[in-house]
């Protein structure tokens, strides 16, 4: 299944006033596959992703994609690129309109300025089509929820199931090689995370996107990864597939903690 | 609207809300003490509205009572919860504020009577205790103020007792006549041009003011109007707006082609008072666009937004007039106007970047306060000893020439209905620039950054050059009313871009409507036509004393009770009442409280 090797993160670290948040990291992700980042809260997998980003720069390391390196590059320069994430606390344009969000996602892949804009060229029109279609094309992944009516409604009356849906549409529309999405079923009942868990493995099958995720849901976690990185305490402890990793004895300290007789 | 709920019997006169009442009636107290002692019902005194009964010195003393007496009786109605009739309660409370409010005006009466309360408390004149008291001695003042504030706040508490349709046109018929009265100037300049001079000498006493009988018939006017005009109204504007695709677009340019042929023909009947009274409320426009595209498109809270204005126009007045200052190389000629207009444009974009560019990087209430000291130091520069050679100092720069039209006409100061047309000129091109940009990626990008900075920046938008293009566009259009200005006064001085400018052209934006471009229309008109600009008088020239204090509380009774603004910009409004709006949205079923149900089935679960 894997291609090409897509993003290496090398020997990458981050302090924050005297903590180390990232300690060494290094992992990396090939084309078309689909790697799961999980570890106890506070192991540092959201600042991860931060870095990735570029809202966080990293103290030491190297993050390098398609054989350039991102470090020191600013997030809209990351997304240009080609990746772009999710949040894990749903932040989207809550006032402007469902499809809006979708599409001024795609700035970065368009061009139209102040000219166009004034004096309504033919090019301005037709990629104001193009931006609109893409944003309806990319919402109608996830089937009739986000689009028809719902189109011009405000994101702020979709319900928390359908934000986090359009939290990956917008993501999925600056056109990315890599999506990161943290933790996309978070909050969500057993059905809908069932049925995201599904969509997922859809982005790369029918999208071609190649995914770093990161999930505390181990059932989703082990129905889609292909590798799976445990993070504690900004280290690295495993690596691998599911099954390797779970019977991993660090993992499982780390999760639950080590025997009494030994901790003391 | 749910179906409405019977209401439910009205309550007993003595089940009051009293500590409402006790905060309104001292409200009041608190207010028409203020103003009476900040002198305005005596400098007003000569303002009359009615010719023998009211000016507009009693009206801001009588106004409240009224309106707060009526306000009293008003509570929240919850969409199916069933409410309580007005009856006798809502009467006797209206009372009780009026007279806790009107026993405040009567305080103040004993007091200036008993005590010399000159010392501390400069601004009232003597004639104020008359004047109170109706010259009929400090008893009969302290007595009447307790049984006008009573009797108005009866009467505005009565106002629950009748039906809606009585309310609106007893409100309807206030409001014409009070408009009748605060327009007198204009409407009897237009009647001239009009042939209606024998209406206008009709309605309006020969001193200022409208007559009793002249009241009484734009009341009965405004009343056939609420009773049936407004109904008409409103049919033709539902119509309008059920309108969809080419026939909206059709109504859309008839609307468009009126607007634009009145404003052609409208100062042709005008006099020169009121056409400058356009040309002034056109400039304020004019940089209330630009600020609206900073502010109310992009988010930017910009409070030096002067700078662009006084670099308009003192690039206009450098270029053109024969005065400026003696450092300039002999070489430097004098351009037309015109020509002068494209160096401004381009200085004041590279003004744009160079401010922008330090202060973008900022955000928030840092942002503001940086963006503030840039006006100033503008200010300062041009008033400065170092750049005197060049700006003229605190003489500025005089004698700066008209407006050359290709040698057609010259537009000068001293014909504000050409000013005015050069004005409406340039208003129009700011229209156009910010409703196309606001529906273009660069305005979706704009919302976005306004949104979530952050947020805008992970979804791939650079979100330094966006604000700075809109920063740099703001400035644009400010330093077009600079040198519309310049062109205008015929000079300039330090003194005409005081920082007061800058937070006038925000008070407007704020009361008009942040981010649409009509609210900031009416904000302009309404502020800066009736009330006056910073140093332009408005409608109410006598009221130019007491601008600040009204522009002051104007701004913060909109923060309490309108934040949106006069006319609010859709998206700004689903900001501040968020919760009103979801609420209505679950009312009208558009909300997905849950989609268990799975209205997205198509998608199959893996």
């Amino acid at each position: 299944m894997s291609g090409e090797r897509l993003l290496t993160i090398k020997q990458l670290s981050v302090t924050f006033g005297g903590l180390d948040a990232l300690r060494d990291l290094d992992f990396h992700v090939d084309e078309g596959e689909i790697v799961s980042v999980i570890g106890p809260n506070g192991a540092g997998k959201t600042t991860c992703f931060n870095m990735i980003s570029g809202m966080v720069t990293p103290t030491a390391g190297e993050i390098i994609f398609q054989d350039q390196p991102l470090t020191g590059l600013d997030p809209n320069q990351v997304t240009a690129r080609g990746i772009a994430r999710t949040f894990q606390n749903v932040r989207l344009f809550a006032n402007m309109t469902i499809l809006e969000n979708v599409m001024v996602a795609q700035h970065c892949r368009t061009k139209q300025g102040l000219w166009g804009a004034l004096f309504q060229t033919a090019a301005f029109k037709k990629e104001e089509e193009d931006i609109r279609a893409w944003g309806e094309h990319v919402l109608g992944f996830f089937g009739t929820r986000l689009i028809g009516y719902r189109l011009d409604q405000p994101a702020s009356t979709l319900s928390y199931a359908n934000r986090r849906r359009l939290e990956i549409a917008r993501a999925m529309a600056t056109k990315p090689t890599i999506l990161l999405l943290d933790e996309p079923v978070a909050g969500m009942n057993p059905k809908e995370s069932e049925e995201l868990t599904g969509l997922i493995g859809k982005l790369r099958s029918e999208w071609g996107f190649t995914i770093v995720m990161i999930e505390h849901d181990m059932g989703v976690v082990r129905d889609v990864s292909d590798r799976v990185v445990v993070l504690d305490h900004g280290e690295t402890i495993a690596q691998g597939s599911y099954e390797e990793v779970s019977n991993n004895p660090d993992v499982i300290e780390a999760y639950l903690g080590r025997p009494a007789e030994e901790a003391s | 609207m749910t179906e409405t709920i019977a209401l439910l019997p009205a309550r007993g006169i003595l089940d009051q809300n009293w500590r409402k009442i006790v905060n309104y009636g001292l409200l009041i107290a608190f207010a028409e003490i203020f103003i009476a002692l900040a002198n305005m019902p005596v400098a007003l005194d000569d303002f009359v509205l009615i010719e023998p009964i009211l000016s507009l010195g009693y009206l801001f003393l009588l106004c409240l009572p009224l309106l707060l007496g009526f306000g009293i009786g008003r509570e929240k109605v919850l969409e199916g919860i069933a409410d309580h009739a007005k009856g006798a309660r809502e009467v006797v409370a209206g009372g009780c504020v009026g007279l806790l409010g009107g026993g405040g005006l009567s305080l103040l009466v004993l007091l200036l009577d008993n005590f010399d309360l000159r010392d501390p408390l400069v601004n009232w004149s003597p004639q104020l205790l008359d004047l109170l008291a109706f010259d009929n001695g400090v008893g009969f003042g302290v007595v009447i103020w307790l049984a006008i504030g009573g009797g108005l706040g009866l009467l505005g508490g009565s106002m629950h007792l009748i039906p809606p349709i009585a309310r609106r046109v007893v409100a309807t018929m206030a409001l014409a006549v009070l408009a009748a009265a605060v327009l007198e100037a204009i409407l009897s300049d237009m009647s001239e041009d009009l042939y209606l001079e024998w209406l206008a000498d009709w309605v309006y006493f020969i001193r200022g003011g409208v007559t009793l009988h002249g009241a009484v018939a734009v009341a009965a006017v405004a009343a056939a109007y609420a009773l049936w005009g407004s109904r008409a109204v409103k049919g033709a504007k539902a119509t309008f707006q059920a309108l969809e695709g080419a026939e909206r677009r059709q109504a859309n340019k008839v609307g468009l082609l009126t607007v634009a042929v009145l404003t052609i023909l409208l100062p042709l009947v005008l006099g020169k008072i009121t056409n400058e009274l356009l040309a002034n409320v056109g400039l304020f426009l004019l940089l209330a666009l630009g600020l609206n595209i900073v502010i109310g498109l992009a988010g930017i809270l910009d409070l030096g937004y002067v700078a662009f204005f006084a670099v308009g126009g003192y690039t206009t007045a450098i270029l053109t007039s024969p005065n400026r200052g003696d450092s300039w190389p002999d070489w430097l000629p004098q351009l037309w106007w015109v020509v002068a207009l494209l160096v401004v444009v381009v200085l004041a974009g590279l003004t744009g970047l160079f401010i922008g560019a330090p202060v973008i990087r900022m955000r928030g209430d840092y942002l503001a306060i940086v963006t503030l000291g840039f006006g100033e130091i503008i200010r300062l520069l041009f008033l400065s000893d170092w750049l005197g050679g060049y700006t003229g100092g605190a003489q500025g720069i005089t004698t700066v020439p008209g407006v050359q039209v290709f040698g057609l006409a010259t537009v000068r100061g001293t014909d504000p209905r050409a000013v005015f047309y050069l004005v409406a000129f340039f208003c129009a091109i700011a229209i156009y620039i910010s409703w196309r940009l606001e529906k273009s990626r660069i305005g979706r990008a704009w919302m976005a950054v306004r949104e979530d900075e952050s947020v805008a920046e992970a979804m791939g938008i650079n979100t330094v050059n966006v604000k700075l293009l809109a920063f740099v566009v703001g400035a644009v259009l400010a330093s077009f009313s600079g040198a519309i200005f310049a062109a205008k006064v015929g000079s300039v001085f330090p003194s005409s871009f005081i920082i007061l400018v800058s937070i006038v052209i925000l008070i407007v934006v704020i009361v008009g409507g942040m981010g649409n471009i009509l609210g900031v229309i009416a904000g302009s008109a309404v502020l800066i036509g009736v009330l006056g600009g910073p140093r332009q008088p408005g409608l109410l020239q006598e009221l130019s004393e007491f601008k600040l204090l009204i522009y002051g509380a104007l701004l913060i009774w909109m923060m309490l009770k309108r934040p949106e603004g006069l006319i609010p910009n859709v998206r700004r409004t689903r900001e501040l009442h968020q919760e009103e709006f979801l609420q209505d949205a679950w009312l009208k079923g558009e909300i997905d409280l849950d989609d268990e149900e799975g209205n997205g089935g198509e998608v199959a679960p893996a």
